[in-house]
């Protein structure tokens, strides 16, 4: 059943991808981009990491697939037009691959599985954030902040 | 006997599913799903048909007319002849438009505020699907929600469209903001994120009179409000209705919709509008908990779907009364008042949980948002005198 699942999802994940590399519009390749994010969100609510899974969901489409969208409409004229061809872009692609590629093969503890993960529950991953990795979480956190100081003084009117 | 009518929707679902019962346990998985997934969508579809008359007929009442009263006894029959006239109208695409995305638009905001439906507990043991972050799924299933709508506004290539669809987008990232923060004192002083859990942690009654339910303290009280002020932006609902702003952008990024399209479009807001008060009830009114011992005799899903109602009615309510507001007039609302008020909300939650959650809890935590309160209205007064009007007329 999870394996049948598993092929089904792959499969549009790699076809949105594929999309999101190939078509013509930048619209609808943003579009495909946010349909390969909830295949890879889907991909961690099988493998029973569903708070992940949500998390991707609720950042990547809900946030950035739309600040991309906007990005795109407020920087472009030529919205609507076709792309052509960005061969640097391949180049890049294909590097990141053969580098992944690479760390995959050379991995080899997929095969010797532990026999007992405790399910990721919310509460886990909570107390995980609260305890051992609070340091980070709080880096975070004041980064953030500095980020939405800095885009408000960005925009706001210069007075004289 | 209270017992048996109670769980009498269980009961039937169990006797169903015993039908396939040589079956193996995907298959009663998936018929259990499918069980309930129908039930999920009969109620609400028979929900939002009578919430589109009864809305219409209270409106009315408001604005001294009478409201739909031809189809039907009191016009009750009146959805049924909204529906096809819906489905026999012609369905128009602009020419220049993006078929497919124009096409996938209104089924995925339909299919988000559904899915977002799956979560809320609507009685003792009736969740449709339990989630172990159960709100989490629900705001990021919602989140969906802005991508659809850029989507409808700009695969319909007008700019009617695409300027309702940007101001829809601009309020509903404003108000996910608050609509989440004030999620979280609930989340705090539960320790879950699992509806059933919000639920299951209201039960009970303070000398056996006032229910413990979370709207019932300071902090509460505040989340509850601006958490259902949030969702009446979120489901862009009257006074927060520029998205749409009907005379001055025709209808927003449903402009190029006509026939079903456009119907689909009125039900996912209405949908969205079930989801975000049943939430509210959930996390704030006690769920499908009674508000007095005597009166637990009551189902529980009756007493949630009166609290659902209830709060419909006060959105209606809200829609014959006021006027709608300015998009400056929100945002500066969103991120002056209702944000800085929120965070509030999750400080009161600590400060009455540490104040050991009896009287003095309540009367700390009130004195919290009492001052941030003063202090907000105190900054945000801008002091400015309103003349009387002067109206000047053509003459």
């Amino acid at each position: 059943m999870s394996s049948a699942a598993f092929v089904l999802i792959a499969i549009l994940t790699l076809a949105a991808a594929l999309a999101a590399a190939t078509l013509q519009k930048l619209m609808h390749a943003t579009l495909s981009f946010a349909v390969a994010l909830v295949g890879v969100a889907a991909f961690f609510f099988l493998l029973g990491a569903e708070f992940v899974g949500l998390v991707l969901v609720f950042v990547y489409i809900g946030a950035v697939a739309v600040l991309i969208v906007f990005t795109i409409l407020l920087t472009r004229r030529d919205v609507g037009k076709d792309r052509g061809a960005n061969w640097s872009g391949a180049l890049l692609a294909v590097a990141v691959f053969g580098g992944l590629g690479w760390a995959v093969f050379k991995t080899q503890s997929v095969a010797i599985a532990a026999p007992h993960i405790r399910a990721l529950t919310v509460k886990r991953i909570g107390e995980a954030l609260m305890t051992s990795y609070v340091w980070p979480l709080q880096c975070v956190g004041l980064l953030l902040t500095a980020a939405l100081i800095g885009a408000l003084v960005l925009v706001m009117e210069e007075k004289r | 006997m209270s017992k048996s009518v109670d769980q009498i929707f269980v009961n039937a679902k169990q006797w169903l599913l015993s039908w396939l019962m040589p079956a193996p346990a995907w298959v009663l998985q998936i018929a259990s799903s499918l069980i309930n997934i129908f039930t999920l969508l009969a109620v609400f579809l028979t929900l939002f048909a009578l919430m589109s008359v009864l809305e219409r007929k209270i409106l009315g009442r408001i604005q001294n007319r009478y409201g739909p009263n031809r189809v039907g006894p009191f016009g009750l029959l009146q959805p049924v002849a909204d529906g096809i006239k819906m489905l026999i109208k012609e369905d128009i695409v602009p020419a220049r438009a993006d078929k497919l995305v124009h096409f996938l638009a209104p089924i995925l905001i339909a299919a988000a505020a559904i899915l977002a439906l799956g979560v809320v507990p609507y009685g003792r043991n009736m969740t449709p699907f339990t989630i172990d972050g159960g709100i989490l799924f629900f705001f990021a299933v919602g989140s969906t929600t802005e991508l659809a709508v850029f989507m409808a506004g700009w695969g319909s290539n007008n700019k009617f469209s695409m300027l309702g669809a940007m101001r829809a987008i601009a309020q509903m990232i404003s108000y996910e903001l608050p609509l989440i923060i004030t999620v979280l004192p609930v989340v705090m002083v539960v320790g879950s994120l699992t509806p059933d859990r919000i639920v299951a942690a209201q039960t009970g009654y303070t000398l056996g009179l006032v229910p413990r339910w979370f709207v019932f303290t300071p902090w509460g009280a505040t989340a509850f409000i601006l958490f259902f002020v949030s969702g009446l932006v979120e489901s862009n609902r009257t006074p927060f209705d520029v998205p749409e702003g009907e005379s001055e952008i025709v209808a927003g990024h449903m402009t190029e919709y006509s026939g079903f399209k456009y119907a689909t479009f009125f039900m996912a807001e209405y949908i969205g509008m079930f989801a975000i008060t049943g939430l509210a009830a959930t996390l704030f009114l006690g769920g499908w908990h009674s508000p007095l011992s005597v009166l637990e005799f009551i189902p529980s899903y009756v007493w949630f779907f009166t609290k659902l109602s209830a709060l419909l009615m006060v959105y209606v309510w809200l829609r014959g009364t006021l006027p709608r507001t300015r998009i400056d007039q929100i945002m500066n609302f969103a991120w002056k008042f209702i944000l800085p008020m929120s965070f509030t909300c999750v400080i009161a939650a600590a400060v009455w949980h540490y104040a050991g959650r009896g009287l003095r809890g309540w009367l700390w935590s009130f004195v919290v948002i009492a001052i941030v309160y003063t202090a907000l209205s105190m900054l945000l007064d801008t002091q400015r005198k309103f003349a009387p009007r002067i109206y000047r007329f053509a003459e």
